[in-house]
């Protein structure tokens, strides 16, 4: 029975501790040191909590040379409407203008106002209608649209669009109070611009 | 007739007369509530009935509640699972700033911050129940009944925009479970920066430092876009950490649910044995009555 004693006695011990046990804490992610160093001075025996970035996959860095394609990501609320879908060209709705926006294109923050949203794709034209949010072109041509609103341009009724405008403009003009009057300014602009991207 | 004539006058007497040594043998044994008057002679198996009854409606009950979890699950997964992409470019824009220093702080649900001033903002019963024994002074809003209606965006940037109006702050702490499967989920701390504080890093370098190369379209200034931008920012992260909490929270519901039937059934199981042993013990001692006291008359 003790035959092979020796054997276990001479087994080196570290090779007990080779399997971690599934207690054991993990290596901190990377990311954010300094959080998780502060989080172990105040709670140690608990993980620290995840941060977005830990969710996120890592974007590359600014290539040296200008790539050929652009890197689209267009979210809405619901859904992920392109996601780091590479596209030639995007026209945004930016407030000061339409904007083109190509590979290589400077970093900027943009704010959109309601108008149409054009994914060029070769030969392919996506147009959608957005109603507001935020463009971010990064310097790695990638771009990143987030709106609250958007539907492809060819489900939108013209006629609806027609009496829409109608009704607001009525209202604008009977408004009474401030709120009433920004209201229906809101509607009345939203209404042209899709009169305008309906037309145009 | 005439016995059973007796035989109830007996019962009626119990009371009165003194217990038979019988039953008094048996009460020694058998706790106190399954003593049986006298002229029954069958053990009762009514306690028994009962809780098997209650125990089988309790399971009806978990059932219901498991399937009414399951089916909001399904419908809350995809909405989540949509909107994940929604707060991903503010990370790539803004970065992830955890351990920005800030005076002011307004958290969701959650605290590690010492010796500053923190401010809670709570959704929902859970976390006001924990945090309320505390912190009371310090929580600023509470909004509860939140998931009455399906969630959306509007609803969502209106709760946003209440916090905002109500809330001095420097940097907001989203505080949420991240949800991962039905039985998993990961505490997430989201990070929003008031505008302010993101001029002030954007100047001090580090990890905003690269905002600065950013042209700025739209607007007059740049303070106002990034006002915009940060209101904005919150509105779509509190919009997905609502979403993946509620799916977090319709996952521990349906798990418990299912948990809690299981244990039902079991224990329906084990009473269900015992209440057919007794019946069966019951049976066998009313045939043994029988089978002594006839063959007692034949010899």
């Amino acid at each position: 029975m003790l035959r092979r004693a020796t054997a276990l006695l001479a087994r080196p011990v570290s090779s007990l501790r080779a399997r971690p046990f599934s207690t054991d804490v993990a290596e901190t992610p990377a990311g954010n040191p300094a959080f998780y160093e502060a989080w172990k001075k105040v709670v140690p025996h608990i993980e620290p909590p995840k941060t977005p970035l830990s969710f996120m996959k890592p974007r590359p860095p600014t290539p040296a040379s200008i790539p050929t394609k652009l890197t689209v990501n267009f979210v809405l609320p619901y859904a992920s409407e392109l996601s780091a879908k590479e596209v030639d060209m995007v026209i945004i709705p930016a407030s000061t203008g339409q904007m083109g926006v190509l590979p290589g294109h400077v970093a900027t923050i943009a704010e959109l106002k309601p108008g149409i949203l054009s994914v060029h794709e070769g030969n392919d034209v996506t147009k959608y209608f957005v109603s507001s949010g935020f463009a971010f072109i990064h310097a790695n041509s990638f771009a990143d649209i987030i709106a609250v609103e958007a539907v492809p341009i060819d489900r939108i009724d013209a006629n609806l669009v027609q009496k829409g405008l109608a009704e607001f403009t009525q209202k604008l003009n009977s408004a009474s109070t401030d709120l009433e009057k920004a209201e229906a300014q809101i509607g009345v602009d939203l209404h042209s611009a899709l009169n305008g991207a309906l037309t145009g | 007739m005439a016995m059973a004539a007796l035989r109830r006058e007996g019962r009626r007497f119990t009371p009165l007369i003194s217990p038979n040594p019988i039953a008094a043998v048996r009460s020694s044994i058998m706790p106190a509530e399954e003593q049986v008057p006298l002229g029954v002679r069958s053990i009762s198996t009514q306690i028994v009935r009962n809780r098997m009854k209650s125990v089988k409606s309790i399971q009806k009950i978990t059932k219901a509640m498991k399937m009414v979890a399951a089916s909001k699950l399904r419908a809350i997964q995809s909405k989540a699972e949509n909107s994940r992409g929604l707060w991903q470019p503010f990370t790539a824009l803004l970065g992830d700033t955890p351990s920005v220093e800030v005076k002011k702080d307004a958290l969701h649900k959650l605290t590690a911050g010492p010796d500053k001033e923190t401010k809670y903002v709570i959704l929902g019963e859970k976390a006001k129940a924990q945090l309320i024994r505390d912190s009371k002074k310090d929580i600023v809003l509470n909004i509860t009944e939140l998931q009455k209606n399906p969630l959306n965006y509007s609803q969502v940037s209106v709760i946003a925009d209440d916090i905002l109006k109500n809330v001095e702050f420097d940097a907001l702490r989203v505080v949420f479970n991240k949800f991962q499967s039905v039985v998993a989920y990961l505490p997430t701390v989201s990070t929003v920066l008031s505008p302010e504080v993101v001029e002030k890093e954007c100047e001090a370098g580090g990890k905003l430092g690269d905002l600065d190369s950013y042209e700025v379209e739209g607007g007059e200034t740049k303070s106002e876009i990034l006002q915009n931008l940060a209101e904005f920012q919150f509105s779509c992260v509190m919009f997905n950490a609502v979403l993946e909490n509620a799916c977090s929270e319709q996952g521990a519901r349906m798990s418990a649910m299912d948990s809690s039937s299981r244990n039902a059934g079991e224990m329906l199981d084990r009473l269900t044995l015992s209440y057919n042993r007794t019946r069966q013990a019951s049976i066998t001692t009313e045939l043994i009555e029988i089978i002594s006291g006839a063959s007692a008359l034949e010899g």
